[in-house]
């Protein structure tokens, strides 16, 4: 298990009714983390059209998170 | 180089930032708060970003943007909180030796700004819902039940 911080933006911090928490998690990578968010709050967006980041880096879905990092969730972002 | 604001966006006074005796031409983009999307009346805009990101993510741009077509000098302040229809959300300024380059690279920094940043734009409608742009459930979602 694993204990890690996830901020949420936009509308999944509206689904999610808060900005972050840190939940103990039994993940590997950073797509793990999405979808367990998904089933906590009941978001159904696919990942392919979020973004995430890991500790203020821009990463892939693939990457491995660790134990005490901070995971950026970003719905389709629309700029501009 | 990328900023956020708050304020509302001063176009003259970011031109001037450009002035270059070496600059025979300067491109600008303005985007404005426009008051329809998709058949819905729109009241005004909520812009949120992550900004430490979106700087990074925007010095990136604008490096491909310089080393595809080499300018002097570009900027760009795109707005966040709430705007009202045709306050200038995002403005975007390159000067160069010749026109091609500035229209180009003035091109290529909003087109990648507007995929890339984390930057997210929420609708307020005329019905008193509202909606995340792009984010095709929440959209649907806002506009069927959840009144803000």
């Amino acid at each position: 298990m694993k204990t890690i911080t996830v901020r949420y933006f936009a509308m999944f911090r509206e689904h999610a009714g808060v900005a972050e928490e840190t939940l103990t998690l039994d993940v590997g990578t950073a797509a793990d983390v999405f979808e367990c968010t998904k089933e906590r709050h009941g978001s159904a967006e696919p990942a392919g059209h979020c973004k995430v980041a890991i500790n203020d880096e821009m990463a892939d879905w693939s990457a491995v998170v660790s134990d005490g990092d901070t995971v950026l969730l970003f719905p389709p972002v629309a700029g501009g | 180089m990328l900023s956020m604001t708050t304020a509302a966006i001063d176009p003259d006074a970011l031109r001037k930032k450009l002035f270059d005796a070496a600059a025979g031409g300067y491109c600008a983009f303005e985007g404005w708060v426009r008051n329809e999307n998709d058949g819905h009346t729109v009241l005004r805009l909520e812009y949120e970003a992550y900004e430490p990101l979106a700087i990074i993510e925007g010095d990136k741009i604008f490096a491909e943007a310089k080393r595809e077509f080499p300018f002097l000098h570009a900027l760009c302040v795109h707005r966040t909180g709430m705007l009202e229809i045709g306050d200038c959300a995002v403005w975007v300024g390159v000067a160069s030796p010749h026109r091609d380059e500035a229209f180009r690279a003035c091109r290529y920094i909003i087109d990648e700004l507007k995929v890339r940043l984390p930057i997210w734009k929420k609708e307020h409608y005329a019905d008193g819902h509202s909606g995340w742009v792009n984010c095709e459930r929440c959209a649907q979602h806002g506009r069927a039940g959840s009144p803000t």
